[in-house]
C-alpha cells in the first residue's frame, strides 16, 4: 500500500485538489437538512452522469443520418448484444431525469428554498429544466421514427405561427425546405453537443451556488427569511448545531441515487427500449403521431384550444410562464419558507400538479381525435338493433358506412370527439337530428353534400331510436303542445326493446 | 506569490503612469479580440443562416405523373420526390398530398399536412371528409375547414397540367407562415360553404 500513498502525494503535490475537496465535502449543514426530501438534487444530477455514459455509449453505433438511423437503431435493438438494454436505460434515464427534476422543483418551491439568498440559484434551476426538456424532446428526434418526425412536423408548425419572422425560422428549424437529414443532423448537434454543454455549465454553477450558500434549512412555521439577518442566522444553524455535510448528509444521497439508477435499470429490463416504431416514411400516413409522456400534456393543450387563440396561446403562454417562474424569487424574496404558512404556494402546486395529471391522462387517450378505423372494425351492439323496421336498419348501415363512428360511440366503443349517441332520440327531436345531419354544428361537420335524401332518412330514422326503453325520445313541445302530455302515450317510431 | 501581488498594488497606487500604461495596453488587447471576434463571428452567422432563402427559392414544378391516374370526381394520394434533397435524406425526401380531380381540367391538390400542426390527414371518400389523427382537425372534399382546431383550410399546391402530366409548385413542408400556395389562384369558390348544403 505504500506505493499507492507515494502516488497520491506524487498527484496531490502537483494537483492540489485535497483541499477544495475537503472543503466542499465537510462543509458544516443545518443538521435538519440531512433530510430524504433533499435527496432529488443529487438524484438528477446522478441520472444526467447516466445519461451522458450511456448517450456516448449508444453514440458508437447510432447514425445520425436520415436515411440510417431508424435502421442504426433497429441494429442497436436486434443485432448487438444488449444494445436494447443500453437503448432502454437510455429512455427510461430520460423518462427518470424529467420526474426527479420535476419532483425536485416542486420540493425547493415547497420548502421555500428559492428564497434570499438563493434566488440565482433557482433562476439557473429553472433554465437547467428547460434544457432537461430540450433533452427529452430532442432525445425524442433522436429516436427518428414516425412518431419523431411528425413530432418534429408540430414543432414546425408551431414555430410557423410566429409572426413575421416565421417563415425564415421554419427553415433554419428544419435546416433546408422540408424535415429530412439537414434536419436531423442539427437536432443531433443539439442533442448531444449544445444543450449537454450548457447543461454541464449550469449545473456547475449551481451545485457551486448550493455549497457556497449551504443546503435550505429545514422551512420552520414562524421564521421568516430576513436579508438583514438570514446569513447570520443560517450561519447558526451550520456552524453551531450542524454537521459536517459529509457523512451526514450524504448517505441519504448516496443511497437514493444509487436505488434510482437501480430503479432505471429495472424499468429498462423489464419494459424494454422505446420504439422505434414506424419507419420514418411522410407517405406513409397511416400512422397516429404521439408525443412522448412528458409532452403529452401540450399535445392535449393543443387540442382544446379554440382556433383564433392558439396562436397567440402557444407563443405568449411559455414565454410568459417561464417570466413568471425567473421573477418569483423577486416577487417572493423574503418571508415565510413554511408550507403552513403559504397556502397560496400550495394551492398553485396542487393545481399545476392536477392539471398535469389530467392532460397527460387525457393526451394517453386523446378524446378530441377521430378513430380512424372505428367506422370498418367496430360493431353497432345488437340492442340497437333489436325491434328495428329496414329503413331505420338502413339507417344504422349509412351511420357506419358515413364514418359517423369515427366520432361517436354507441354502446361505449367508437370514437370520443363527438357525443355518445346512446341516448340521443331523449336530446334531440327528429327535425333537430336532420338539421344537425345536413347542417352540422357544434364542431360537427355538415354531410348535406354527402347524403342522398334516402340515406339521411334512414339515417334518422335510426338514430331516433336511440333511447333508453324506460325514456321518451323528444319531441318539439310547441308543435304537440298536449299530445304527449300523458306519461301513458307510446313515442313515435319504435321503442326498443 | 502573495508578496508581488502587494507589491503591484503600491506600484499601481503609487504611479498612475504605469497604471494607465499596463491597462491601455490590457483594453488593447481586449479591443483586438473583439475586432477579431466580430470578424469570425459574422462568417458563423451567415453559415447558420444559410438555409433560409426568399419565399418560394425552395419551389418548383413536380411532376405527379399523368393526369389518367386520377379519375375524375374522386380524391387520390400522389407522392413525388423533394426537388431539394441531400442524398443521407433518405425515405423523408418523399413527400405525400391529395389530388382530387374536380373535372376534366380542373384540380385541387392538397398538402398532406394539417394546418392546425401539420400531421398528415386522411382521407374518407365514403364521408366526404379528410381527418386529421392528431388534434381531430376535419376538412371537407375541397379542402374547407369542416371541424376541430384548424383556423383555415388545407394547404393548396400551385398546379398545371403539361401535356398530359398534373405539375405542381411544392417543394416545402407548408406552414401558417409559408402556405403552399404563393398565388390567390386557388380552385373552390365555395370554401367553407358546408352549411348551405342539403
Amino acid at each position: 500500500m505504500r506505493w499507492l500513498k507515494q502516488t497520491y502525494d506524487w498527484l496531490e503535490l502537483r494537483l492540489q485538489l485535497q483541499a477544495p475537496v475537503e472543503d466542499a465535502a465537510l462543509h458544516p449543514v443545518p443538521r435538519n437538512t440531512a433530510s430524504w426530501w433533499y435527496v432529488f438534487g443529487s438524484a438528477a444530477f446522478t441520472l444526467l452522469l447516466l445519461q451522458i455514459a450511456t448517450g456516448i455509449l449508444l453514440a458508437i453505433v447510432y447514425v445520425p443520418s436520415a436515411a440510417n438511423a431508424w435502421n442504426s437503431l433497429n441494429t442497436l435493438n436486434h443485432h448487438l448484444p444488449l444494445g436494447w438494454f443500453l437503448r432502454a436505460m437510455h429512455g427510461w434515464g430520460s423518462n427518470f431525469m424529467v420526474a426527479v427534476v420535476l419532483i425536485h422543483m416542486a420540493q425547493v418551491f415547497l420548502f421555500g428554498a428559492y428564497k434570499f439568498p438563493r434566488e440565482l440559484t433557482w433562476m439557473v434551476g429553472v433554465f437547467l429544466l428547460l434544457m432537461t426538456l430540450g433533452m427529452a424532446f430532442t432525445g425524442e428526434v433522436m429516436r427518428f421514427d414516425q412518431d419523431a418526425y411528425w413530432g418534429l412536423g408540430i414543432g414546425v408548425s408551431i414555430v410557423g405561427r410566429v409572426p413575421l419572422i416565421g417563415g425564415p425560422l421554419v427553415n433554419l428549424m428544419m435546416g433546408g425546405p422540408i424535415i429530412g437529414g439537414a434536419t436531423l443532423s442539427r437536432f443531433f448537434d443539439l442533442h448531444v453537443f449544445v444543450i449537454p454543454g450548457t447543461l454541464l455549465v449550469l449545473v456547475a454553477a449551481h451545485v457551486w451556488m448550493v455549497l457556497k450558500l449551504g443546503i435550505n434549512d429545514w422551512p420552520m412555521p414562524g421564521r421568516p427569511v430576513r436579508r438583514s439577518t438570514y446569513m447570520a442566522e443560517y450561519h447558526k444553524l451550520s456552524h453551531e448545531q450542524g454537521f459536517p455535510f459529509v457523512p451526514g448528509a450524504f448517505w441519504k444521497d448516496l443511497i437514493f441515487s444509487g436505488a434510482v439508477i437501480a430503479a432505471v435499470a429495472v424499468c429498462a429490463a423489464v419494459f424494454g427500449p422505446y420504439g422505434p416504431n414506424g419507419q420514418p416514411d411522410p407517405t406513409i400516413i397511416q400512422t397516429t403521431p404521439k408525443p412522448d409522456f412528458f409532452f403529452l400534456w401540450i399535445y392535449a393543450v393543443l387540442a382544446y384550444l379554440p382556433p383564433s387563440l392558439e396562436t397567440p396561446f402557444i407563443l405568449i403562454v411559455p414565454i410568459l410562464g417561464i417570466a413568471v417562474l425567473l421573477a418569483l424569487p423577486f416577487y417572493a424574496g423574503e418571508g415565510e419558507k413554511s408550507w403552513h404558512r403559504r397556502p397560496v404556494a400550495v394551492l398553485v402546486l396542487v393545481t399545476v400538479a392536477i392539471s398535469f395529471g389530467v392532460f397527460t391522462h387525457l393526451g394517453t387517450f386523446t378524446p378530441w381525435s377521430p378513430i380512424m378505423d372505428a367506422w370498418s372494425s367496430d360493431t353497432v351492439p345488437t340492442k340497437f338493433l333489436h325491434n328495428l323496421s329496414p329503413v331505420e336498419r338502413q339507417g344504422a348501415v349509412v351511420f357506419q358506412a358515413k364514418q359517423c363512428r369515427n366520432c361517436h360511440s354507441l354502446g361505449g366503443i367508437g370514437g370520443l370527439r363527438g357525443p355518445a349517441l346512446d341516448d340521443v332520440a331523449t336530446r334531440l327531436t327528429e327535425d333537430q337530428l336532420i338539421r344537425q345531419v345536413l347542417q352540422g354544428g357544434g364542431n360537427m361537420p355538415a354531410y348535406g353534400k354527402n347524403l342522398s335524401p334516402p340515406e339521411v332518412t334512414a339515417l334518422v330514422k335510426f338514430l331516433v331510436t336511440l333511447h333508453p326503453p324506460s325514456q321518451l325520445p323528444a319531441t318539439n313541445a310547441a308543435g304537440q303542445a298536449t299530445a304527449h302530455l300523458s306519461p301513458l302515450s307510446s313515442p313515435t317510431g319504435t321503442a326498443k326493446q | 506569490m502573495t508578496d508581488i501581488v502587494k507589491e503591484e498594488q503600491k506600484i499601481t497606487h503609487d504611479d498612475p503612469s504605469v497604471v494607465s500604461r499596463r491597462w491601455m495596453l490590457l483594453k488593447l488587447g481586449v479591443l483586438i479580440n473583439a475586432a477579431v471576434g466580430v470578424a469570425v463571428a459574422v462568417p458563423v452567422v451567415r453559415y447558420l443562416l444559410g438555409p433560409i432563402k426568399r419565399k418560394g427559392a425552395y419551389n418548383s414544378w413536380i411532376s405527379l405523373g399523368a393526369i389518367d391516374q386520377f379519375p375524375i370526381g374522386e380524391t387520390r394520394l400522389a407522392t413525388y420526390k423533394n426537388p431539394f434533397t441531400d442524398p443521407w435524406d433518405g425515405e423523408t425526401a418523399n413527400t405525400a398530398c391529395w389530388v382530387r380531380r374536380v373535372d376534366q381540367t380542373n384540380f385541387q391538390v392538397f398538402a398532406i399536412n394539417c394546418a392546425h400542426l401539420g400531421c398528415p390527414v386522411r382521407w374518407f371518400p365514403q364521408s366526404g371528409l379528410f381527418m386529421c389523427p392528431c388534434h381531430g382537425g376535419v376538412y371537407y372534399a375541397d379542402g374547407s375547414r369542416a371541424s376541430g382546431p384548424p383556423e383555415r383550410g388545407l394547404f393548396t399546391y400551385e398546379y398545371k397540367v403539361a401535356g398530359n402530366e398534373l405539375h405542381i409548385s411544392a417543394g416545402q413542408t407548408p406552414t401558417l407562415s409559408n402556405e403552399a400556395s404563393n398565388s390567390l389562384r386557388v380552385l373552390n369558390n365555395n370554401k367553407g360553404c358546408g352549411s348551405c348544403a342539403g
